[in-house]
């Protein structure tokens, strides 16, 4: 048995590698994504363009002006006259925000009164205008602390960040690419392949061979394991050796979780291979699954934020438990009973998996 | 254009037509994984942090700092547990239960009447690195709230201060679903354009049907013409569907024309259904064009079209890759239809870079696809 399961791994991966062009499809594509995704996915707001409708004469409007156009948040700062300029520049997206400083500016803040400003911001850009609006009052309460004299006592904060000290984004989104593009590897390999054998006739002589359906799943989830395996080694390497992302945990934890993960992911793949008559049906399956499983992962935002029921559907998904575990032991150096705590779910999840998978495959063998 | 092309056209929208009735996974593709997908992006995809928690470690105990462990419990954005030692709360940050911690120091309130600068240290998991400046910025408030009410008590001179009064146009409520639903039905499109053609040239090799398709007089053109109508128009109804779900569903306002919507959508569904027939022209094999597509429709217009990611803050070179990203278009087209309205000086732009993208897609494709099997090999 463990001879047929053998030949049928090698069967597999020589569908899947012997053409060049396939192999180069699967494992090239996905580590350049790595490179250039972990330069895209920054939550940073900067270089964008500041209009501003500077009424004042005095010296505290063109301070302020100044402070902003000199911060990395606005490297473009231009002026605006009238509400008509205004109104174009927001909807024609020439700028995300208009700062407006009204005559009295100086006079109020030199007199102690209370001076006023408005900051007009393009609300189709809902995140980043809210970033901005913070950065400029920021910006704006640290002018105010220079126009009194003397500093200011009292509660201040000091920040620390553990783990990320910068708090570079980067080494935030490579680990998560480790699992989001292993996992995208593995459905790849196995969604198709029962369709796929279906079309070109193949599954005909497989039916006809002494292998049971047991070996031949084992056999297709065996192959497709070492080849997500290597892909998340590739980027792996390329987190550590080129990012120089901290890797403060045991890296036999993270193969080992990362094995009872794709065996998931495998079994998910098989189950939408089996159940599909046509390729295209395959693709559909594992278009829909990816999405889902990136989207619930809590890559592109935080499972926390979910509303509850979505919270509890994300359980399902051995994305969100092992993006814990990976970043966890790059960044963290996660100890064992916290990457078991998250892996013992993906073990279940797998086992269903799996199981529906094989259970699936036979009937449609019979 | 001859009659005879046109009745050749004609015949090939008909076949792929009754074909994608046949099929259901075409249906399937147009309709109801947008509608799922788009279910799961409106509600997954969420930017705005509640209950975030955090440890508040109370090393001093007076009524000072008690009152503002109370402002930290009393705001929604924090869930808190409080602890009297920081060393408690550790590990619970290691396994991502807390979010960071709050320590108040034992000499806090010391400090403050006498006058000097009193810190209070706000511990950041820097791992859950948009969490982490969430944490901080709002620890940050709190205590700016806390400051101003503890003024108040003791009625100190209050300085006057800068206000600062900000409006957010097109979305004055700041629901971030108005700008990430017409977002995301840019993501779902750009999946479904993709995906309902990358295998349908492929298809025709792998079966042997394409050697009956070059046996006929019809040429290059004309077949790839008729393989997009039925397409562009299911990808119409698709895009349709997916609008309307998002007035009526989750309530996004749509203050564009409609005239407007087909405009910007046929531009990005030409470059969308381009991309997908250019991968399955260029492959000739179903298993190679899933796998293409898979890798370049999902993930790229997902993280590279500004959809969550600003573009203006990537990197110069990422920000020139982002350019041949179609959904990059529409992502601010659609933002713009619903939440602006017709702001053509934004949207015409737009549709120039889709066509351009287009001409492109289809241009090699049918560069790649002669008449003649040999060559082809």
């Amino acid at each position: 048995m463990i001879a047929r399961i053998f030949s049928l791994i090698v069967k597999e991966l020589l569908v899947v590698l012997k053409d060049p062009k396939g192999r180069i499809i699967l494992i090239v594509p996905p580590l350049i994504q790595a490179v250039i995704f972990s330069f895209a996915a920054t939550m940073e707001v900067e270089n964008l363009t500041l209009a501003v409708n500077n009424l004042d004469q005095g010296k505290w409007g063109y301070e302020l002006v100044e402070r902003l156009s000199s911060s990395s948040t606005y490297t473009e700062v231009f002026s605006v006259e009238g509400e008509q300029q205004i109104k174009r520049v927001l909807d024609e997206q020439k700028a995300i925000a208009v700062l407006s400083v009204p005559q009295d500016f100086s006079r109020n803040v030199e007199g102690g009164m209370t001076a006023h400003v408005q900051l007009l911001l393009d609300g189709r850009k809902t995140n980043a205008a809210q970033i901005i609006a913070g950065y400029t009052r920021q910006i704006i309460d640290s002018l105010q602390i220079d126009t009194q004299n003397g500093s200011p006592a009292g509660a201040t904060v000091i920040e620390r960040n553990w783990f990320n000290p910068n708090l570079d984004y980067k080494w935030f989104t490579l680990p998560s690419l480790v699992a989001i593009l292993s996992t995208l590897v593995a459905v790849l390999v196995t969604s198709m392949s029962v369709a796929r054998e279906r079309e070109l006739g193949t599954f005909e002589q497989l039916l006809v061979s002494p292998l049971r359906p047991v070996e031949i799943l084992a056999g297709k989830s065996i192959a497709a394991l070492l080849i997500a395996i290597v892909e998340a080694t590739g980027i792996i390497a390329i987190a550590v050796f080129i990012f120089k992302t901290p890797f403060e945990g045991s890296l036999l934890l993270l193969y080992g979780s990362m094995i009872v993960f794709l065996l998931s992911i495998v079994g998910v793949g098989l189950f939408i291979s089996a159940l599909s008559m046509t390729q295209q049906q395959g693709i559909l399956g594992a278009f829909a699954f990816m999405s889902l499983a990136v989207v619930l992962s809590g890559f592109a935002t935080p499972v926390e934020n979910m509303p509850e029921w979505l919270q509890v559907i994300a359980l399902a998904n051995p994305m969100r438990w092992f993006m814990v575990i990976v970043r966890g032991i790059f960044l963290k150096g996660m100890p064992f009973a916290d990457v078991i705590a998250n892996t013992w779910p993906m073990a279940i999840i797998a086992f269903m998996t799996l199981g529906s998978a094989t259970v699936l495959f036979r009937k449609r063998m019979e | 254009m001859n009659t005879h092309s046109l009745i050749r056209i004609k015949a090939i929208v008909l076949k792929e037509s009754r074909q994608i009735l046949r099929d259901p996974s075409s249906i399937l593709i147009a309709f109801v994984l947008p509608t799922i997908l788009l279910v799961l992006f409106a509600y997954g995809v969420n930017m705005d942090a509640q209950n975030v928690s955090i440890g508040v470690a109370m090393e001093s105990s007076d009524p000072t700092a008690e009152r503002l462990v109370g402002t930290f419990q009393a705001t929604s954005y924090f869930d808190v547990n409080v602890a009297r030692d920081r060393r408690e709360l550790i590990d619970r940050v290691t396994s991502g239960e807390l979010r960071g911690i709050v320590v108040i120091p034992q000499d806090f309130t010391e400090r403050l009447s006498s006058g000097d600068q009193s810190p209070l240290l706000v511990i950041a998991d820097g791992s859950e690195t948009s969490t982490a400046n969430f944490v901080r910025n709002y620890a940050a408030g709190v205590l700016n709230a806390w400051r101003s009410s503890e003024a108040l008590d003791r009625s100190a001179e209050a300085v006057a201060p800068i206000e600062m009064q900000q409006r957010y146009w097109y979305n004055a409520e700041l629901e971030s679903s108005y700008a990430l639903v017409p977002g995301s039905i840019a993501i779902v499109m750009a999946i479904v354009g993709t995906l309902l053609t990358s295998l349908v040239v492929a298809r025709e090799w792998e079966r042997g049907t394409m050697e009956a398709l070059l046996s006929t007089p019809i040429s290059p053109v004309e077949l790839l013409a008729g393989k997009t109508i039925p397409y562009l128009l299911l990808g119409f109804l698709s895009l349709l569907g997916a609008v309307i779900l998002s007035i009526f569903l989750f309530g996004v306002p749509y203050r564009g024309g409609i005239p407007a919507l087909f405009i910007a959508g046929g531009a990005f569904l030409l470059s969308a259904l381009g991309q997908g027939f250019l991968i399955s022209t260029a492959t000739k094999n179903q298993f190679m064009s899933s796998m293409v597509a898979l890798i370049t429709a999902f993930l790229p217009a997902f993280l590279l079209s500004g959809f969550i990611f600003e573009i203006a803050a990537m990197p110069f070179a990422i920000r020139q890759i982002t350019r041949i990203i179609p959904a990059r278009y529409l992502v601010t087209n659609l933002q713009t239809l619903f939440l602006a309205g017709d702001v053509w000086a934004v949207i015409i732009p737009n549709v120039v870079f889709l066509l351009a993208i287009a001409v492109l897609f289809f241009g090699i494709t049918l560069r790649k696809s002669s008449s003649t099997l040999e060559g082809n090999r």
